[in-house]
């Protein structure tokens, strides 16, 4: 992949549920190659909107969808889409529907036609990298919280996307399997969009973080977290400083 | 927590191939429902005692399932040896009981219980997502197959929003009574429960559509019938053929 190639590319795309008010509004956006950008900001903003609008799975109501140099508009344009694009869920239960884990993760390689057994051996890699050896005969409504996240992401990685779009990620994962999410995040070598409420989440696995505010992606702001250590008596009663005047 | 407690284990009857344990089971079923001489339900019964003792399950369990049945039968007990008409064997003040009525619910008895303890020997005995790949081998449609791994995977889940919905509803101090005020509430548990299942479904399908889904399902898994595979079903025809000529002689 080329640095800097333009991979996803919104031009004013607005959007709102029936009967509902405008979720996007003329929103502005694109994701070149390499980038990993971390989009913050609250509840029903409309940031699971816009991954489903990149997936196809809703249609922008205007505005124009450009991903991988093509403008795509109807249902078989997403195809291609579908393939190079990998959208983790929020809710594992949605993305794991077959009975055993294997099955699960060699689902899209076979939809993509692979042959049964390079299949299996895709999954097999897949979980082998993810940490997950021996989940294969596991069954998916046993997992635990944290199993069924990785092995979602399993079942996306295992369709070799370029472009990974997290929604909500480390919601609800005990500290250890969010450190490994975050060490897998970072050592992924492919461009993602991730949604998070999480400070700290965010940060160590994205370069740029962004924010929405009105249906936009507000990227004149990028948002820079951070924290300061400071000392001074009394510290360690509750207190608040004033902003500078 | 919806269970199924006979899938796993590792006897003979675990160990058989699931293809051939469905067939099996579905031609006796087909079997013992058409018979009516007594001396071949019998038999029919013992041979579904024997299955079971292969089969190496609690016994305490297997109790559990059949009272459930039998209960059914009971009612039944209780309606048709006044209700079919024949010879009269005795009465109870001004019902009588018939010969036929009750040779009838013997039969139902036999035959039910014959067949379902056959059903939990070969067919309980493996995992559901087991058998919808042996019925998928079996030719069955795809999608009667996929609906029912669909409904097994999804059944879990909606088992846990309805324990969601119930725990809310008890924090705040629900009890159910016999007033209209308990039959409102339920009636928005289970509505909840229908908006929240087709709202799953439609994230589901989605999640599908994302992974290239073109409404084709793949197999994985293979089945083995082996030798022991062949001298069970040998076994079990010669067994069912055993029974045809009881019933017929």
């Amino acid at each position: 992949m080329i640095a800097g190639t333009t991979l996803i590319n919104l031009k004013g795309v607005s959007f709102g549920y029936p009967g509902g008010p405008p979720v996007l509004r003329n929103l502005d956006f694109s994701l070149n190659s390499g980038d990993r950008v971390g989009i913050i900001a609250p509840n029903g903003s409309g940031k699971t909107t816009l991954f489903h609008l990149i997936m196809g799975l809703l249609k922008p109501l205007s505005g124009r969808i450009e991903i991988f140099g093509r403008h795509v508009r109807e249902e078989s344009d997403f195809t291609e889409v579908r393939r190079r694009i990998g959208l983790l869920f929020q809710d594992a239960d949605d993305q794991l529907f077959s009975p055993t884990v294997l099955e699960d993760v060699a689902f899209g390689p076979l939809n993509l036609g692979k042959p049964k057994d390079e299949a299996i051996a895709i999954a097999r890699r897949t979980l082998a990298f993810l940490g997950l050896d021996g989940f294969e005969d596991r069954i998916t409504f046993k997992l635990s919280g944290g199993e069924k996240r990785l092995v979602s992401l399993a079942t996306v990685l295992a369709m070799e996307p370029e472009v990974l779009l997290l929604d909500e990620p480390g919601n609800g994962l005990d500290i250890r399997t969010r450190a490994a999410l975050i060490e897998i995040l970072r050592g992924l070598d492919l461009s993602y969009i991730l949604i998070s409420h999480e400070l700290d989440f965010i940060t160590a696995t994205t370069d740029t973080v962004y924010t929405m505010q009105n249906g936009k992606i507000r990227t004149d702001q990028e948002l820079s977290v951070h924290q300061h250590v400071h000392a001074h008596p009394i510290g360690s009663c509750p207190h608040e400083h004033c902003p500078p005047e | 927590m919806i269970s199924e407690p006979f899938a796993l284990g590792n006897s003979q009857m675990h160990r058989c191939d699931p293809r051939i344990r469905l067939v099996s089971a579905t031609a006796y079923a087909f079997g013992v429902a058409l018979f009516h001489e007594f001396p071949a339900l019998a038999a029919a019964l013992a041979l579904s005692m024997v299955l079971l003792s292969f089969a190496r399950l609690p016994l305490r369990e297997v109790l559990k399932r059949l009272a459930v049945v039998n209960g059914l039968v009971v009612l039944l007990w209780l309606v048709i040896p006044f209700t079919f008409p024949g010879e009269a064997l005795f009465h109870i003040g001004p019902l009588l009981a018939s010969r036929p009525g009750i040779a009838l619910a013997a039969q139902i008895t036999l035959k039910s219980n014959a067949i379902l303890i056959a059903f939990i020997a070969l067919v309980a005995t493996m995992p559901l997502a087991t058998l919808g790949y042996a019925l998928n081998q079996l030719r069955v449609p795809d999608k009667i197959v996929h609906l029912l791994l669909m409904t097994y995977r999804y059944v879990f889940v909606l088992e846990q929003e309805y324990q969601r919905l119930m725990r809310a509803v008890k924090i705040r101090g629900f009890q159910p009574a016999t007033n209209l005020h308990t039959y409102r509430t339920y009636a928005y548990v289970v509505g909840m429960l229908f908006v929240r299942a087709a709202e799953r479904a439609e994230r589901v399908q989605q999640a599908m559509l994302c992974r290239g889904f073109k409404r084709k399902f793949y197999c994985l898994q293979e089945f083995k019938a082996g030798r022991g595979g062949l001298i069970f079903s040998l076994l079990m025809s010669a067994a069912l053929l055993g029974l045809v000529v009881i019933e017929l002689r």
